[in-house]
């Protein structure tokens, strides 16, 4: 069915803010986490064909470029996990005013930003 | 006589209007996200521990009933997350039909191909073949 009639939203003409681009990016940390899941089959697959197919793993996932590929994993499974349980809180009907959507907002960047260094910390 | 639906006749009759699986769809992406809260971290720092691990101890780990057990939990439940999550986006941004409905296809048989290699690696391993 074709359609020429304009369609909302033009995104272009709105300024980004907080509210947006965090939306925004729950979507694509779950599309990048989503494709992760492949790394995840990778490391189980290799543990289950044995000796060698680890070690070949372990080399694998040793790289630098592995490493940056993780540490972007890694940040992108803590912002879902925080920003996802701030979806529930909305879902149950709790935290929808501005204010609250805001200050919300920073606490999962900040607990993103404190949660991914802890862990590589302690890795 | 009066038509109590208040949809249009031509939309009826090109079959358009809701396919009454919102509501299952919805609840079961926030289903699956409170469970995956927990198994998440619980995988976060199981990796953490087994960072560096060689192959001898990364197996006796996975031999135990707990951790097997939350892997197939975490593996059942991520895929099934993660399907009904890229289904949305690719309803989104796809707008030819056939397209959209290949590519959502396809994402299901893909989740469940790659959600069964992943449970079959795990139970290898916790069953010592």
């Amino acid at each position: 069915m074709a359609q020429s009639r304009p369609l909302s939203p033009h995104l272009q003409v709105y300024r980004p803010q907080l509210t947006s681009v965090l939306s925004i990016t729950h979507r694509v940390t779950g599309v990048f986490l989503s494709l992760g899941t492949l790394l995840l089959v990778c490391w189980l697959v290799s543990l289950a064909a044995g000796p060698d197919a680890y070690a070949r793993a372990h080399v694998f996932f040793a790289g630098w470029l592995m490493r940056v590929l993780l540490f972007a994993w890694s940040a992108s499974l803590f912002y879902h996990l925080c920003n996802g349980i701030r979806h529930l809180f909305w879902d149950a009907g709790c935290g929808f005013d501005i204010p609250t959507v805001y200050a919300s907002g920073y606490a999962v960047l900040i607990a993103t930003a404190v949660l991914t260094l802890a862990t590589w910390i302690a890795a | 006589m009066m038509n109590m639906n208040l949809r249009s006749d031509l939309g009826r009759v090109r079959g358009l209007g809701s396919a009454k699986g919102g509501t299952h769809h919805w609840w079961m992406q926030r289903l699956t996200a409170v469970a995956l809260v927990p198994l998440c971290l619980w995988f976060v720092a199981a990796v953490v521990y087994l960072a560096g691990a060689d192959y001898t101890s990364a197996a006796a780990w996975m031999r135990s009933p707990w951790h097997a057990a939350l892997l197939l939990a975490l593996i059942v439940t991520l895929f099934y997350h993660a399907q009904l999550g890229i289904q949305v986006v690719l309803e989104d941004y796809i707008h030819v039909e056939w397209v959209k409905v290949t590519a959502v296809v396809a994402l299901r048989f893909a989740a469940i191909l790659l959600g069964l290699m992943a449970a079959l690696a795990v139970l290898r391993v916790y069953l010592g073949a």
